[in-house]
């Protein structure tokens, strides 16, 4: 396990070590890079979970030694002026900030997240907007999506904030457009519909950048900049002054809670790499709550599905989770305790440690297809925020039936063992050999070894290639992957957010707050 | 002499508070007066009343006698105690006060008199036997008279104000061709400061000690003496560190220097608390300076080695009573140091601050006596003493750790202080030898203030860093952000960039209470060990280091450290000085009104925010500002005219930027 978040850092670390190559360039033109505004933006010390920290791995390239997660975007829930935000910065120090498939997926995704719980949406802005040389025109009709989420935020009366850091081109220009406040910087922060090139190519009119689009016309001439500021640093600093007045009052005190008394650092040590080895998940689940203090549902029925009342970080949580399969009355069991959990208004938390739903005469006989269906149902339809994170297997329906990403759960996080697919790579391949066997019996040929062979491990390859954390998250499947051992902290934040996303009253309006 | 049970308290700070504390043991009213700036002060709110007795200065208020009589009487109080300076050492004032039937605590006016003028004072103990200093202290004062004496006393000498004190009027004269021109000045400053440009010359003393006497006399006429004090360590003429008793004082040199300083005392049958100053030069041999006719700044040490209350005692003798002590009865116990926390620059030749104490906490169980609190206000009418710190231990080594101790987690921030140069003096090696002699600050580079080096700034960040994580933490959603969770990212983790003048440091939090920190090339891994307050514990290289630190706003952070105290200002939380909004001297009217006035021509130079004209529209007036440096060019527009919104006004061609 430590193998694998040795090289969950080296991930992390590529996007940060390539954006800040570029400081000589930034530096030349007066700038900060682009994770310098964003620490300047936050509040130091507290917490930061970044959404999408793998997003468009391997994506940009099949090779895994030079793909840069993460695209051209950072995003994440962080605090600004003591106010909890979404946040997005573009990293222009990658690619000019140019929106890739994983920059647009992590973008929207803040967006999404800032509806759903109730933040604030920042965007520090500076790009080169679309590449135009990979121009697809599916990018450019989905990429509308970008600017109606962030009318749809201001009609809910969610505040949306943006710094012009830079160039803020066509569609890039109504990002400012569409925030309820801007802050421009002087002399870099430009928004125009048409820059100076498609400006003359469009109706041949010449005319400079500044005069197209510069912060300072924009502050003084078409109003569509509120706070001009001298350089990206006072930029940063206008912003958090305006997030500060901002009057995103506070609903939640700390409240007393007890440290787990098993170290959670002992995680590593506990799951094992191979989902095959079994271990009991509530080695893990004893190391995440409070006090280590646990109530155990129905611990004689549906023994390998694990159901357990507790709190994290004092928020009352119920947890599922699996030791295995899920059988007929494992599904049962966490349909019941899932409706439990709903009737109390209680979160929940998935840990997904399971290789599907039993298979077999007995269980089919027993009803599992039913069974595992009242358990999905249940899940789908559950009232409450829910929190899925990617311990361990995740294979078959047992994906569906532990809140997936297919279910929309408020957050999805992945631990960098996880392993997720319709079956695993063996299994499919053995599948199509059977499948294979009986076709030749039918037309009473031999089947060839060296195909069989070849096959075998085509299909191997083809389904564990694709089942990694690092592969899923790369593919934009879950919000991003973490360190084990911070578990608990990042469920103890999310659990907060959440908690107060559901409880927070908005002032929403018809259309959102015009830009005047 | 009588009973009395309310006393007026004619002074302020410290040794008002002082003064106060000593009357409220004694169960007797205090009464005290106070000028337009100390109505706030802690003096004011320690007495049982308080009188305002005028205008901040002090020439209008705690030196006129007349304000000081009526508050008295005003008051009902009975006896004035002076304090030390003001009014203390005025003869005028001590009989003013006995015509008002007012006790004044101190000696009579004619003792106050005969020693307030040092060529009188110096004649006197020349007769009564008492050791003077070889020099001149006669009548004559032309400056033939006084160049034909320097001859005989020799070079180098000192010319004195015979009416002075605290160094001025006072100079130093290496060489007999310097004199005319240091009789020129003494005079000129000995007249301003105390109305009289009488001089005395006397040789200097050279690797001489300032040893002073404490004496007692009552009106049974008792005199003792409470044994004496070293305040060698000066600058500018000024103590700044006092000890008790003298680091190579003798029981045979103590019993000669008493006899001296009673033999003084008697020769004007000194009643109250007097100190008798002498030179003490390299060979034990001691030569009568002057003799102060009231409580010194720091008789604090006199009362630690003693046991004894000397205002108490002062009380006491006002009212008749005997001291009822013999110079047997009197023990002397220990060693006490007092240092003197001034509001001064010592890297700018101690030049006095003033502003306000955002923090004034000494965290000390040593005494200390002081006249100010967090939030007071130093002011520049008067001494910028803070507080005088005083330690007593049963030897001079350990009362001397436990100043350095309580010096090193003091917090006084706000204004700058003497905190650092009291540190370095009471670290130095010859001063914790004991071998500081009056040339000890002259020969020694304490005043010297290092810049912020690496450590310092690591250490900072970390601070500041702490202070606002922790402040956002007590702000809006973040109020329930469980302390778990601070230090913490879920992937990479960030540095927190400060900067300090031309230093940068990157803090990376590596666990709740540990960090990263880069300056300028050097890596800092720093562990909190501890913090409750402003005080906080860290570990650095191995090494403890204990420090206070205070944020007065989101980017001014005061720092002490051990050994150097900083106020910092993290330019990353500041916005940029700004240019002032300039336009382009293109004027145009604002909206449609009436131009009333123009007030320049084609022609005239004008500053930015120079007033052009006057346009009234809406029913109000709207100035026409210049918005650049420049000399208009064109007035578009007449004085009566109706003028559209958005019409061209002025022009004003800029001036030529000048070459750099």
């Amino acid at each position: 396990m430590l193998a694998l978040i040795e090289d969950l850092s080296r991930l992390n670390a590529r996007a940060p070590a390539l954006s800040a190559s570029k400081k000589p360039r930034f530096e030349k033109r007066g700038q900060l890079l682009p994770r310098e505004r964003l620490t300047r933006l936050l509040d130091p010390g507290l917490p930061w979970v970044e959404i999408g920290n793998l997003a468009g791995y391997l994506l940009d390239t099949d090779d895994p030694e030079k793909s840069i997660p993460g695209g051209t975007i950072i995003a994440g829930i962080g605090y600004v002026s003591g106010t909890r935000c979404a946040v997005v910065v573009d990293d222009s120090g990658i690619q000019a900030g140019a929106l890739t498939t994983a920059g647009g997926y992590r973008l929207e995704r803040l967006q999404e997240i800032a509806l759903r719980q109730k933040l604030p949406f920042l965007h520090l802005v500076e790009s080169a907007g679309g590449d135009l040389l990979n121009y697809t025109v599916e990018a450019f009709i989905n990429g509308g999506a970008l600017f109606a989420n962030l009318a749809r935020l201001s009609k809910a009366g969610i505040p949306t904030l943006a710094i012009l850091h830079g160039s803020s081109t066509a569609g890039g220009a109504y990002m400012p457009g569409l925030s309820d406040y801007v802050v421009g910087v002087k002399g870099r922060g430009q928004a125009f519909l048409a820059g100076p090139p498609l400006l003359k190519a469009a109706t041949g009119e010449i005319a400079s950048a500044e005069e197209l689009g510069g912060a300072e016309m924009h502050a003084t001439t078409s109003g569509l900049v509120d706070y001009l500021a001298e350089d990206d640093a006072e930029a940063v600093l206008t912003l958090r002054e305006v997030v500060g007045r901002l009057n995103w009052t506070p609903i939640t005190d700390g409240v007393e809670f007890a440290e787990p008394t098993l170290p959670i650092d002992d995680i590593a040590g506990i799951v094992p790499v191979d989902y095959r080895t079994p271990y009991d998940v509530r080695e893990v689940i004893a190391r995440l709550v409070d006090g280590s203090d646990l109530t155990d549902f129905k611990p004689r029925y549906g023994v390998s599905t694990i159901c357990i009342q507790a709190s994290i970080f004092g928020n009352p949580v119920g947890i599922i989770s699996n030791n295995g399969p899920i059988d007929p009355a494992g599904a049962t069991k966490a349909a019941q305790f899932i409706q439990l959990m709903d009737q109390a208004d209680t979160p929940l938390v998935f840990l997904q440690n399971t290789t599907g739903y039993l298979v077999g005469k007995d269980y089919e006989q027993a009803g599992m297809i039913k069974h595992g269906a009242k358990m999905i149902q249940a899940v789908t339809n559950a009232d409450v925020p829910r929190i899925t994170l990617m311990i361990g297997a995740s294979f078959g329906a047992g994906n569906y039936g532990m809140c997936g990403r297919g279910y929309n759960p408020d957050f999805v996080f992945s631990w960098p063992n996880a392993m997720t697919g319709v079956m695993g790579g063996e299994q499919a391949a053995t599948v199509m050999e059977i499948v294979a066997d009986a076709q030749a019996a039918r037309k009473g040929v031999t089947p060839d070894a060296s195909r069989r062979a070849a096959q075998r491990e085509r299909l191997t390859q083809l389904f564990d290639g694709q089942a990694s954390a690092f592969y899923t998250s790369g593919h934009l499947l879950d919000d991003g992957v973490i360190d084990p051992r911070d578990s608990r902290k990042l469920l103890g934040l999310l659990l907060s957010v959440v908690s107060e996303g559901r409880i927070r009253k908005l002032k929403p309006n018809s259309f959102g707050v015009a830009r005047l | 002499m009588s009973a009395f049970d309310t006393v007026l308290i004619a002074n302020r700070g410290e040794i008002a508070c002082r003064i106060i504390r000593t009357l409220h043991d004694m169960e007797l009213r205090a009464v005290a007066v106070y000028s337009d700036a100390d109505k706030d002060a802690p003096h004011v709110q320690q007495a049982d009343q308080a009188v305002h007795i005028g205008a901040s200065p002090a020439t209008e208020s705690y030196l006129v006698a007349d304000k000081i009589i009526k508050a008295a009487k005003q008051s009902g109080a009975q006896a004035i105690h002076p304090g030390y300076g003001f009014l203390s050492e005025n003869a005028d004032f001590a009989r003013a006060c006995a015509a008002a039937g007012l006790v004044f605590i101190g000696p009579s006016a004619d003792a106050i008199a005969a020693m307030g003028d040092k060529a009188v004072a110096k004649r006197r103990m020349l007769d009564a036997g008492v050791p003077c200093v070889p020099g001149y202290q006669g009548a004559a004062q032309d400056d033939a008279t006084l160049i034909q004496e320097a001859k005989a006393i020799g070079y180098p000498l000192l010319v004195k104000a015979a009416a002075g004190g605290g160094g001025r009027g006072m100079r130093l004269v290496e060489h007999s061709k310097d004199l005319p021109d240091a009789l020129t000045d003494a005079r000129v400053e000995a007249l301003s400061a105390f109305g009289s440009d009488t001089l005395i010359l006397e040789r200097a003393v050279p690797n001489a000690r300032h040893v002073e006497v404490q004496i007692f006399g009552d009106t049974q006429g008792t005199i003792l003496h409470l044994g004496e004090r070293d305040c060698s360590v000066q600058r500018r003429h000024q103590k700044i560190i006092e000890e008790a008793p003298c680091p190579v004082m003798t029981p045979e040199l103590r019993e000669e220097m008493a006899a001296a300083a009673v033999a003084a005392a008697r020769s004007v049958d000194y009643v109250g608390a007097g100190t008798v100053e002498f030179l003490l030069d390299a060979a034990g041999v001691f030569y009568f300076l002057e003799m102060n006719t009231r409580l010194q700044v720091e008789h604090p040490v006199t009362e630690l080695i003693t046991g004894l209350d000397l205002v108490a005692l002062q009380i006491h003798i006002a009212q008749g009573t005997p001291l009822g002590l013999s110079q047997d009865n009197i023990e002397l116990n220990g060693h006490a140091i007092e240092v003197r926390l001034y509001a001064e620059d010592p890297a700018q030749d101690f030049l006095p601050q003033t502003g306000t104490l955002d923090r004034f906490d000494l965290l000390s169980d040593l005494r200390v006596d002081s006249g100010v609190v967090t939030g007071s206000t130093v002011s520049p009418f008067y001494d910028p003493m803070l507080a005088k710190v005083i330690a007593h231990g049963p030897d001079r080594e350990t009362a001397r750790r436990k100043i350095v101790g309580a010096l090193q987690e003091a917090a006084v921030f706000g204004l700058t202080t003497n905190r650092n140069f009291l540190l370095r003096v009471l670290q130095d090696e010859s001063f914790a030898a004991g071998e500081a002699t009056t040339q000890f600050l002259s020969d020694t580079t304490l005043t010297d203030a290092p810049g912020l080096s690496p450590q310092h700034a690591a250490l900072a960040a970390v601070s500041q860093f702490q202070i606002a994580r922790d402040l956002a933490a007590r702000r809006g959603t973040a109020k329930g952000v469980p302390g778990a969770l601070l230090n913490w990212t879920s992937a990479t983790a960030l540095p927190t960039p400060f900067i300090y003048d031309d230093l940068r440091a990157e803090v990376t939090p590596s666990g709740r209470h540990s960090y990263r920190v880069d300056v300028a090339g050097e890596r800092f891994e720093i562990d909190c060990i501890s913090r409750a307050g402003d005080r906080a514990v860290f570990e650095i290289a191995g090494n403890r280091q204990t420090l206070r630190a205070m944020a007065t706003n989101g980017a001014q952070l005061h720092i002490a450290f051990a050994d150097r105290q900083f106020t910092l200002t993290n330019r990353v939380r500041t916005y940029a000085q700004q240019d002032a909004v300039l336009g382009k001297g293109e004027l145009r009217a604002p909206l449609h009104g009436a131009l009333i006035e123009i007030f320049v021509e084609t022609g005239d130079h004008v500053k930015a925010g120079d007033r052009l004209a006057l346009l009234e529209a809406m029913k109000m007036q709207h100035e026409i500002l210049a918005d650049i440096d420049g000399t208009v060019a064109m007035i578009h527009a007449e004085a009566g005219a109706q003028i559209a919104a958005d019409a061209p006004l002025f022009e004003i061609s800029p001036d030529a930027l000048a070459d750099d």
